[in-house]
């Protein structure tokens, strides 16, 4: 530890979510993003990584809901605002990109007007001068020809193109907090990596914090300081992304590292088996009960680094 | 599979009906043609007369039960005839696909271009009144959404593993549809056919109201509205009643038809109610 | 745009001929003729010579294909033969009918949507709620009850009963008269209508990209009137165009019944006159309603939905 850490952007405590108020599926998740950090959440589907997100910005859908802990965004536990507070927040302060490009924008839209419409409702601006600003959000995404891209529809968009223009919507307030849930996965290979670069520029150039959260492993590895593991609705473990990788401590986090494909094990098929993590894993290393194993922030140099 | 509320309802309405056009030989208070009583015509409903007495002094009650077995009769046999060409039309066209697929598409287009009221009108005009007019007419000309249903299906099926494998394993065209494609779309053509019956007795109710149905004096919940609405003033009986039997049995089939397609649909339960 | 409109028309062509196909071989069959009706009848075509005379003045003494050919012939020159009834072209017979049976279409429909389409609408917005429960329980009576019993009773209660509209009867500028033939034509759509919209709803409340005009921060209102009821017109336009387009011949009996004089009951009259031509007629016509409408529904949807191409 070197010196003192600042105050973090996010704040989760404790958070549990049940399906209804009696099926826990989360358990007492805690975890603190800092200004500028991105933080990686990791683990197979159905670990829970992607409620968290959601229920960090409010979006869980009817059977689930919060039923505990906080969420202390800037210091304020967002699950005690009323609802039009924190509408207000989300998409001005904390924004969300999520994994499927193809449905997640209107079909029956311009892409212009749809980005546009966070200038009209979080700036209070005018149709024609937020129409001109989403032309700027576009060209800071790397849109060619923004001009005319503002004026087509998604479907004349290639996927890659269209998870830019999520992004641009996300980023267009300038939030102070980016969930990315997935945000290449149902991407071309080919594509991801400019997608992935385009979000660390504009986040570090705007000192936006980001929760990533992936399954997958080099996603990871490539661009978060800072790493929670889930499994079956537990963060099993957090530490600093190298240490983790150097060093696993939980038998669940040594069994999903050794569960990656790797170039050199492929088989014939070109495919290549995918260890199942069931035969890693010991069943009793997975139990409800065993607390988060978590290392201290690294150097606070490197933090921002 | 949960048993569902509208299921039972509907279930029990379409029993209700069954059980009235079967037993109404025992349980008619009346002969429903005979029994004229022009002394007691337009009674209000009474304990002789439960439904009351028309205007040529018939007792409704016997009539309505009576008219139970035309409508019945008609829903279920026109809807076996509009299955049976709907699922053998377009499972062969998405099956066999080319110019009979091509020909089947239009002459469904066509059949929905003309609304199938118009139609069954058209052809009772050509073959008279009477029931088996009824039964051809009605068992023609409402085929058109089963066979789109069928011939979707099928495409769909047709390249799926276990279709393809059987074909492999060179079954004949005629096998692979009957054993492999047919059971799978079963469900959806039933679902149509029991939504079809409610459809086929209001269609038989509107026809015989037009006077081209059954003609009176056999009783037919449309033929007995044709002479009551002459007397809705003197005799409102005489025309809530048969209405109201129409107005159960199309609810029951319909509801047994929902119930079906959510239970076979689970999916589709919370969209569609 | 213009061109689409055009290539549709062309697409309706096929349809139409086999419809008129159908129909004529169809009354081709008829045991009873006309003529041997009117002789039933006792009328005047006693002698050979008159009803010789009558079937070469119909052109019933040539073979079917011929009689084909002509009729399809005057077709293409809008000429849909005589009646034999009146003796008149047939479109002069049809032509007083049409306004009145598109008015009570367009009426029917109009009772249809304003009710139907709001009760799905928030039926939809509370799924499982009482409402939700209510609505879709009237919508499947709606879509059970016959509706010339319907229209009895509407015609009992607020005619005969309450007295407050006419019972039967068309008047050119009369909205009385309309509405209770309307209301009883229209019970059905409306049921549809509240259905599919609920379930249209249902469905792109769902979507992804409702989600993401959440995470947005949009508010409801402003999520519903920008995102959901374009999408959901798109998901309901089919029904609205099918429930528009067979509306005309739906309109058989509750025009008979109502004493409205449209083509659907000039078509129950000109069947139980056996007058064929106006029957030929009528039904081309009430096909050629629904062929046109269901291309209306066509050019709007490529109006409101960008991932349709025109060209």
């Amino acid at each position: 530890m070197n010196g003192i850490l600042p105050d973090p952007v996010l704040s989760v405590r404790n958070l549990r979510i049940g399906v209804g108020r009696r099926n826990e599926i989360l358990h007492d998740v805690s975890f603190d993003i800092l200004p500028g950090e991105t933080y990686g959440l990791v683990g197979e589907s159905g670990s829970g990584k992607s409620i968290t997100g959601l229920s960090v910005m409010g979006l869980l859908k009817r059977p689930l809901e919060v039923i505990g802990g906080s969420v202390l965004f800037r210091g304020q536990d967002v699950l005690k605002l009323g609802s039009r507070a924190r509408r207000r927040l989300r998409g001005d302060r904390m924004a969300m990109v999520f994994q499927e490009p193809m449905t997640a924008l209107n079909p029956l839209a311009t892409i212009g007007r749809q980005i546009a419409e966070m200038f009209v409702v979080h700036r209070g601006m005018g149709w024609a001068d937020a129409r001109r600003k989403a032309v700027e959000a576009l060209e800071s995404v790397r849109v060619p020809s923004p001009e005319e891209r503002a004026r087509s529809y998604p479907h004349q968009l290639s996927g890659g193109m269209r998870q830019r223009v999520m992004i641009a919507i996300a980023l267009a307030c300038r939030p102070d907090l980016l969930i990315a849930d997935e945000p290449t996965t149902a991407l071309d290979v080919t594509v991801q990596a400019g997608v992935l670069e385009l979000i660390a520029e504009l986040c570090k150039a705007e000192g936006t914090a980001v929760l990533l959260v992936s399954h997958d492993l080099g996603v990871i590895a490539n661009m978060c300081r800072r790493v929670g593991v889930m499994d079956r609705g537990r963060l099993v473990e957090e530490q600093d992304t190298r240490a983790l990788f150097a060093n696993p401590m939980h038998p669940y986090t040594r069994g999903l590292l050794a569960a990656r494909p790797r170039l050199g094990s492929r088989t014939l098929s070109g495919r290549g088996r995918l260890t199942e993590l069931d035969q890693v894993v010991a069943s009793e290393d997975r139990a409800r009960d065993t607390p988060t194993m978590t290392t201290p922030r690294g150097f606070q140099a490197e933090a921002t680094a | 599979m949960r048993l569902r509320f509208n299921f039972v309802l509907g279930l029990a309405l379409a029993l209700l009906v069954v059980v009235a056009a079967i037993s109404a030989g025992w349980i008619a208070p009346y002969d429903p043609v005979i029994d004229a009583d022009l002394m007691n015509s337009e009674m209000p409903p009474s304990w002789e007369h439960w439904l009351g007495t028309d205007g040529q002094g018939r007792d409704v009650l016997s009539r309505i039960l009576y008219g139970a077995r035309v409508s019945l009769t008609v829903g279920l046999v026109s809807q076996l005839i509009n299955s049976c060409i709907g699922t053998a039309l377009g499972v062969s066209a998405g099956y066999f696909g080319g110019w009979w697929d091509d020909l089947v598409n239009g002459l469904t287009n066509v059949m929905l271009a003309i609304p199938s009221l118009v139609f069954a009108l058209a052809i009772m005009a050509v073959l008279g009144p009477g029931l088996p007019s009824l039964l051809i007419a009605l068992g023609l000309t409402n085929w058109s959404w089963t066979c789109r249903i069928a011939r979707s299906s099928t495409l769909s099926l047709k390249n799926q593993g276990f279709v393809q494998a059987a074909r492999s394993a060179g079954f004949s065209d005629t096998n692979i549809m009957r054993t492999q494609i047919l059971p799978n779309i079963l469900g959806p053509v039933l679902v149509i056919a029991t939504l079809g019956i409610g459809g086929a007795v209001l269609a038989e109710a509107a026809l015989s109201f037009l006077g081209v149905g059954i003609r009176p004096p056999q009783p037919s919940w449309g033929n007995m509205l044709t002479d009551a609405r002459e007397l809705i003033r003197t005799a409102p009986w005489a025309s809530v009643f048969p209405g109201l039997a129409i107005f159960i049995t199309v609810l029951g089939f319909n509801l047994l038809g929902d119930g079906l397609r959510d239970m076979l649909d689970p999916h589709m339960r919370t969209r569609k109610a | 745009m213009l061109r689409f409109i055009f290539r549709r028309t062309l697409q309706m062509i096929p349809t139409l001929l086999a419809v008129v196909l159908i129909i004529f071989v169809i009354f081709s069959v008829v045991p009873g003729s006309f003529i041997s009706s009117l002789m039933a009848e006792g009328r005047n075509a006693t002698n050979a010579d008159v009803m010789a005379h009558l079937n070469e003045q119909f052109g019933l003494d040539k073979p079917l294909p011929v009689r084909l050919w002509d009729y399809l012939w005057g077709l293409a020159h809008f000429d849909l033969g005589i009646s034999y009834r009146t003796r008149e072209p047939v479109w002069n017979v049809i032509e007083p009918r049409l306004w009145p049976s598109i008015k009570l279409a367009l009426a029917a429909m109009g009772f249809a949507g304003v009710v139907g389409i709001p009760l799905g609408f928030l039926a939809a917005l509370k799924p499982g709620s009482v409402f939700d429960t209510g609505t879709m329980m009237l919508a499947v009576s709606g879509l059970s009850v016959p509706e010339f019993w319907l229209g009895l009773l509407l015609m009992y209660v607020f005619a005969l009963q309450l007295g407050l509209l006419p019972s039967f009867g068309y008047q050119a500028d009369s909205i009385r008269h309309i509405i209770l033939p309307a209301i009883a034509l229209g019970v059905s759509p409306m049921a549809l209508l509240a259905r599919t919209t609920r379930a249209g709803v249902l469905d792109v409340m769902n979507a992804d990209f409702v989600r993401t005009a959440r995470a947005k921060g949009l508010s409801e209102p402003r999520l519903v009137r920008a995102h959901v009821t374009r999408n959901v017109l798109v998901l309901i336009l089919t029904t609205l165009g099918l429930q528009i387009g067979s509306l005309m011949g739906q309109a058989i009996v509750i025009e008979k019944l109502f004493s409205w004089p449209g083509i659907g009951s000039l078509l129950v009259d000109s069947v139980s006159a056996r007058d064929i031509p106006v029957v030929q007629g009528a039904v081309i016509v009430i096909v050629l309603w629904f062929l046109v409408i269901n291309m209306l529904v066509d050019v709007a949807y490529a109006a409101i939905d960008p991932r349709i191409k025109v060209a």
